[in-house]
């Protein structure tokens, strides 16, 4: 199904289903324990050995000799495969290191060598026994020493999102020059794990030249076709089975080492091995959202009339990665005649940096968010109605483009009704609740809604069942259920009567999990699908499908109604389609729109942060599940918060690795961080984006929530820290004395 | 992993006597910090004796009118005990402000006392650490140091005591009762039971080899607000970047111990005569000679501001 025309009214549109606070259909499962995530699947191959990762001792340099004489003979031992044994693999789709082979090292802990044994332990303990001679070379591992030799770098944030390099409008040095007020601040934000529940994980399996892999990815085709280009068999001998991810953010979009290796050590072994790594490796070996350095120049008239925005920002990766693409959203924001966005990328030796939730905006937001509370507060104007005074409907790049929906001011307004913004005191530093300086802080959230092709399978059998099969994934977001609602409300049955089996590479290709663009493109698939199998089933019943009615389990035409399955009495009935994309997107810019308010409380005395309240207006175009997506939206709020107070990989920039590479080390936040979190829904469509005329939502709870945080700290305290994330040394120095 | 023998010994003298009897062999109690460098390869006994079995579980009444902690009794357990509570609250609320509740339940009393650095030096095999490899060198002193010692230290390590019961215990005289493989019995008071690092920062403790830790005594108990105030970065499950344990008086009188500062709990008692003074007065004499690095010096200022907090909380 082409999709290039506005949605008109469907059968989405009844909203019997779809727009269901739903629970997960998959919920029983995750709670019981019995969700088949990848390293748990002892069922799908007998005989299952494990593989231990051996991650590289330096950052950068060559390995000269490896010896495994000790390891072969330990216990249990059944194969191990080194680099130098392997020449360099090809790398997959958006892998900036090679993941394996080769004597070169690119970044610390980069695979080296996979120990297979009996029993995890044994492969651990064997893998130790494993010495390495390496030649180690200088690296570069310090952005802030890097930047002044950083390149212009055109963008792409690995999803689709990202331009050129700079782009300009109008004159805006000149204008700057002759702005009646001006902004000119440098932030920096941190090098940030996705630190997944889930470890990467994959168990590979051999038959001949064919070999499967129950794997952990976001992305099934991507990884199906990135696994046959590294491993140089043809793609119809491998299969990738993911039908539960415990958490992704980006990590696993991509393939991994886990499953490279898991592939070469089961074919080392000659049986089935299984693969994890561990939580060092995944923040050293994998990817990591990259560290930048951005500058924000705003000039307004002194009415807050935005009349110049520059954003620039510089971020570091090795040599074929990409920039973070943080200055994204500042094209597209605010209104402005003159303005500038450029990136710069510097050459790091440090691990892979590559997507994480919401790559670019997400670490853009949160500096050009704090710009415009600093700008707001020159100007003497609410930062609230500083916004709203500079929404634009239109592209401001491209004026002709006008936004196929935006509703942000609805979200600023009634999120700053429903938080008691108007009690906030614009001074900062001057309310206090005990031993609690307590200040409040708002930002704008603002996420472009991506479209990919995405296709999917629907078969009716006799008992009624529609059963949908897509290689779409679910890595929690809630993906089963919402195809679940579509499918229910596409056909007219309960959701009881709807089977959802996703991530398998042997299923239709679809859009799968990134860049918020999952949900909407996925279940748009199912829609086409089950617009083929409505036609199928009204031909095998004789009814004109214009004219039926799918409800109630039934298919209706006139004074005619009959059970769905009997449609199917014959023989299953299959349809499968795709939605496919046109040009929609580019005549009209889609993107999703929010509004975070956020209290905080700094300690007076020690400088602790603790956040209070958190609100979060949305809109997001139709809401599948409310549910679900208030999930999605409270996750990015927490992500968010980590990213603002605590989140950081502290680089040791002389031996050029992430120290903190475990979960005590790297402290993302606990229950005892997060208040109670408020999120609305603006109740509205956007027939631009799809037939379900829903957009993305999965990202859409980070992008700002940093800076509402932040801002927050600096009404509380009257400290500005523009250095990512706000801890309390940054603040001791400035607080008032303790009394 | 390396593979390790195990036992459950009889008796702690037998246990005492095992440990020494059997090249590289440890105790092990809740296994809660043991069991992860074992992991990591960072401990590799090639023993274990399991002490488990051996009660040293119960809080008893001194004749001197305090309280014996036997060395297994659980965080959990002695946490929530109503003598603990109401005499030492300081070492209750320094307890509940460690680990997480599934982690208390297993830890015990001697094994908190033993926890290993959090350095992140020490738990990277691949890297240079005096106390995990002696003589490899030290990473921490020009590496990533803003959790690590700010006094104490040395030029071979600038490692932290993690612990938060220790620290209260250090507020508390608290005496670290031992046997020996002889039957020898021993009492460590808890000023001289952790060391400085030296030159030999591979030994955290006076402990002598295969010395087991059977109780720890408290004195009477101190009058006073018995404060435990542990600043972090998030708002559980973290360790202190400072903690203090204190006992004051509403005048500020008392007693005061840091945590997180030093590779022990830090304490030092001739400047407490100053505590009425304020926190400057106290912290000035605590932290003379005190050498952070940059990126660690925010400790000092952190220190002398939760003092005052602590002080401001007794004089309420």
């Amino acid at each position: 199904m082409k999709f290039d025309t506005p949605a008109g009214r469907n059968p989405i549109d009844q909203l019997k289903v779809v727009g269901k606070p739903t629970d997960r259909i998959d919920g029983k499962y995750k709670t019981t324990g019995t969700a088949p995530y990848a390293y748990e699947r002892h069922d799908v191959v007998a005989n299952q050995a494990y593989g231990y990762v051996l991650g590289a001792g330096i950052a950068k340099g060559r390995v000269r000799r490896m010896d495994t004489a000790a390891a072969r003979q330990a216990p249990g031992v059944l194969a191990i495969v080194t680099t130098l044994e392997t020449p360099r693999m090809e790398r997959g789709m958006m892998n900036a290191a090679y993941l394996f082979g080769g004597d070169e090292i690119q970044h610390y802990h980069q695979a080296i060598a996979v120990v297979v044994a009996e029993t995890f332990e044994q492969a651990r303990a064997a893998a130790f026994l494993v010495t390495v001679d390496y030649a180690p070379a200088a690296g570069k591992f310090d952005l802030a020493a890097e930047a002044k030799g950083a390149k212009p770098v055109p963008g792409d944030s690995g999803e689709g999102s990202g331009g050129n390099g700079e782009e300009r409008v109008g004159d805006f040095e000149g204008a700057f020059a002759q702005a009646p007020l001006t902004f000119d601040e440098t932030y920096t934000t941190a090098d940030e794990s996705h630190a997944m529940m889930e470890p990467h994980a994959t168990i590979a399996a051999w038959d001949g030249d064919k070999v499967t892999l129950w794997t952990s990815n976001q992305m099934i085709a991507w990884g199906h076709g990135s696994l046959a280009k590294i491993l140089g068999i043809p793609k119809e001998n491998v299969r990738l089975d993911s039908p539960y991810v415990g958490g992704g953010f980006g990590g696993k979009l991509f393939v991994r080492a886990d499953a490279v290796l898991a592939a070469l050590a089961a074919k080392a072994a000659g049986r089935p091995v299984k693969v994890a790594l561990t939580r060092p490796l995944i923040m050293n070996n994998t990817t990591h959202r990259p560290a930048t350095i951005q500058r924000v120049r705003i000039g307004a008239t002194k009415d807050g009339t935005i009349t110049a925005i520059a954003h620039e920002s510089t971020s570091g990766n090795l040599p074929d990665g990409d920039p973070e693409t943080a200055v994204n959203q500042t094209k597209l924001l605010y209104a402005g005649a003159n303005r500038l966005t450029a990136m710069k990328l510097a050459h790091l030796d440090l691990p892979e940096g590559n997507a994480m939730r919401a790559p670019g905006e997400a670490p853009g937001l949160m500096v050009l968010e704090v710009a415009m509370d600093e700008m707001a507060e020159k100007l003497g104007l609410d930062p609230v109605a500083f916004r709203i005074r500079n929404d634009t409907q239109v592209d401001p790049q491209a004026p002709e483009r006008p936004f196929s929906h935006r509703d942000l001011v609805g979200c600023l307004t009634l999120g700053a009704e429903r938080f008691g913004w108007a009690k906030r005191n614009a001074k900062p530093g001057r309310v206090r609740d005990g031993q609690w300086l307590v200040g409040m802080g708002m930002a704008a959230a603002f996420r472009n809604n991506m479209v990919l092709k995405s296709g999917a399978r629907v078969r009716l059998d006799g008992t009624g069942t529609v059963t949908v099969e897509t290689d779409m994934t679910d890595i929690g977001t809630g993906s089963y259920t919402i195809i679940a609602q579509t499918a229910a409300e596409m056909m007219g049955v309960p959701l009881d009567k709807v089977v959802v089996r996703l991530g398998d590479s042997a299923f239709p290709v679809s859009s799968g999990s990134g860049g918020q663009f999952g949900a909407n493109s996925s279940t748009a698939g199912v829609y086409a699908a089950c617009v083929k199998l409505r036609e199928a089933v009204a031909q095998r019943l004789g009814i004109n499908s214009a004219d039926a009615e799918f409800a109630d389990g039934q298919v209706r035409a006139g004074n005619r109604a009959v059970p769905l399955g009997e449609a199917a009495a014959g023989g299953a009935l299959t349809a499968e389609d795709s939605i496919e994309f046109g040009d929609l997107s580019k005549k009209q810019q889609q993107s999703t729109f929010g509004a975070h308010f956020v209290e905080v409380g700094v300690d007076a005395d020690t400088a602790e942060i603790r956040v209070r309240r958190m609100l979060a207006v949305c809109a997001a175009g139709r809401i599948l599940n409310p549910k679900s997506a208030r999930s999605q939206v409270i996750g990015g709020m927490t992500m968010g918060t980590g990213a603002a107070l605590m989140e950081e990989l502290a680089v040791d920039t002389r031996r050029g690795f992430f120290a903190n590479h475990d979960l005590a080390g790297y402290e993302v936040p606990v229950h005892a961080d997060i208040p109670h979190q408020e999120v609305i829904f603006l109740d509205e469509v956007d027939p631009m984006s799809s037939p379900m005329k829903a957009k993305g939502v999965g990202e859409l709870g980070i992008c700002g929530v940093g800076a509402a945080v932040a801002n927050a700290v600096y009404n509380a305290t009257g400290i500005r820290v523009r250095n990512y994330p706000i801890t309390l040394d940054k603040l001791l120095d400035d607080l008032p004395d303790a009394a | 992993m390396k593979s390790f023998t195990y036992e459950r010994p009889s008796s702690p003298a037998a246990a005492a006597a095992s440990v020494v009897a059997t090249p590289n062999a440890k105790f092990i109690a809740g296994g809660t910090n043991l069991l992860d460098l074992m992991k990591l390869q960072i401990e590799t006994p090639a023993h274990l004796v399991d002490v488990n079995g051996l009660g040293l579980d119960t809080i008893e009444p001194t004749e001197d009118g305090g309280l014996r902690v036997g060395a297994l009794v659980r965080n959990t357990d002695l946490a929530a005990d109503a003598r603990i509570r109401k005499d030492y609250a300081v070492l209750s609320r320094a307890l509940l402000a460690g680990a997480s509740g599934q982690l208390r339940n297993k830890a015990t009393t001697a094994g908190n006392l033993l926890q290993r650095t959090r350095c992140p030096y020490f738990f990277d095999t691949a890297q240079a650490c005096n106390k995990r490899q002696p003589g490899s060198g030290c990473s921490a002193l020009d590496g990533v140091s803003r959790q690590l010692a700010v006094i104490g230290a040395s030029q071979a390590c600038i490692a932290t005591y993690p612990g938060d019961m220790a620290v209260a215990m250090r507020v508390l005289d608290a005496t670290v009762e031992t046997v020996d493989a002889k039957g020898t019995e021993r009492k460590i008071p808890m000023a001289e039971f952790h060391r400085l690092p030296g030159d030999r920062p591979e030994i955290d403790t006076t402990l002598k080899p295969g010395e087991l830790i059977t109780a720890v005594t408290l004195p009477k108990p101190v009058a006073g607000t018995h404060i435990y105030r542990k600043v972090r970065d998030r708002a559980s499950y973290a360790y202190a970047l400072v903690s203090v344990a204190a006992i004051l008086g509403k005048d500020g009188s008392g007693h005061v111990a840091f945590g997180g500062v030093a590779p022990r709990p830090w304490r030092v008692e001739a400047a407490e005569a100053d505590l009425p003074k304020g926190a400057k007065a106290v912290t000035d004499t605590v932290f003379a000679g005190a050498e952070p690095t940059p990126a660690n010096a925010y400790k000092l200022k952190l220190a002398e501001r939760t003092l005052t907090a602590a002080l401001n909380q007794a004089r309420a």
